[in-house]
């Protein structure tokens, strides 16, 4: 048992190091492809975290949507804006950037830090343990009884994002001089 | 567990908000961006397993364990669904600025300033 909380301390670690440190260099790298390579190791590491707080389902939606779709999608959109990459450069309100995310970091560190959490303990109680096993079938029941409405509405917002994607990117046939 | 994972998304959250603000780059802003969302799912899950519902400490109320405990992860499946027709339309707008204006640089898109 000493060894299992040994080895998931350092599993922990480990993900939280690989997700923070590539997240910061997505923000720092000045070449916006390897800035977006970065990016999946962050998503791949955080899809690891969610494997440590028994969301397995989600983990594997998160390795699914963002390490397979979205990463693909910004990577594609790197390689078509290729030709006027300027590179990743900062703002002139960089500093002021920076003060306000420590401001902030300080501040949520604090409130976790001050707040009296109601735990549920590592081993959860019995009604509670059925729970987090089979996820997604239950995912699945709620989805369709709960958040039914929630879950028609997402259907039609990806929807209206592919056809408003598609008729964003769609070259017209003849200008009719209305370019910028 | 549940103040380490919040720290983690504490820490992503502040990174992506510095990098949404900082950066001139248009995917570079929509990447914070994923960034940020990727951030508060982690603190959904974490919440979702590790706090206790109010609704659990009450007897009798054992049976709606799962619809209590499964609520994180629920909102948290829905946040990647938006995310990810956020970044389709996203990416869209970045490749249609790109072909008319010839610059995604956010500080040359001022087109409303003017």
């Amino acid at each position: 048992m000493a060894f299992d909380n040994l080895f998931s301390e350092i599993v922990f670690w480990f993900l939280a190091a690989a997700s923070v440190g590539s997240a910061a260099l997505v923000v720092r790298l000045r070449s916006i492809f390897r800035a977006a390579l970065m990016l999946v190791v962050s998503f791949l590491a955080v899809a690891g975290l969610f494997t440590m707080a028994n969301a397995e389902f989600l983990a594997v939606v998160q390795v699914l949507v963002y390490g397979g779709g979205i990463a693909v999608l910004v990577i594609f959109a790197v390689m078509m804006t290729r030709d006027v990459d300027q590179g990743n450069q900062a703002t002139a309100v960089q500093p002021v950037a920076l003060a306000l995310g420590a401001a902030l970091l300080g501040a949520l560190v604090y409130s976790v830090a001050q707040a009296e959490w109601a735990l549920l303990p590592e081993s959860l109680p019995a009604p509670l343990a059925a729970v987090f096993v089979e996820t997604p079938a239950r995912l699945g029941r709620l989805l369709l009884s709960d958040y039914a409405l929630a879950f028609e509405a997402a259907g039609v917002l990806l929807l209206a994002a592919v056809i408003g994607a598609l008729s964003l990117v769609r070259e017209r046939e003849a200008p009719e001089g209305d370019d910028a | 567990m549940l103040e380490r994972l919040l720290i983690v998304s504490a820490v992503l959250f502040c990174i992506g908000l510095y990098g949404v603000l900082s950066r001139r780059h248009v995917i570079a802003i929509l990447m914070s961006l994923e960034i940020m969302f990727n951030a508060v799912n982690v603190a959904l899950v974490a919440f979702s397993r590790y706090a206790a519902p109010a609704a659990l400490r009450f007897p009798g109320a054992a049976e709606d364990a799962e619809r209590f405990a499964l609520a994180g992860q629920t909102l948290a499946l829905f946040v990647i669904v938006v995310a990810a027709a956020e970044v389709a339309l996203g990416l869209a707008l970045v490749i249609a600025i790109a072909r008319r204006r010839d610059s995604i640089n956010i500080s040359d898109l001022n087109l409303l300033r003017r």
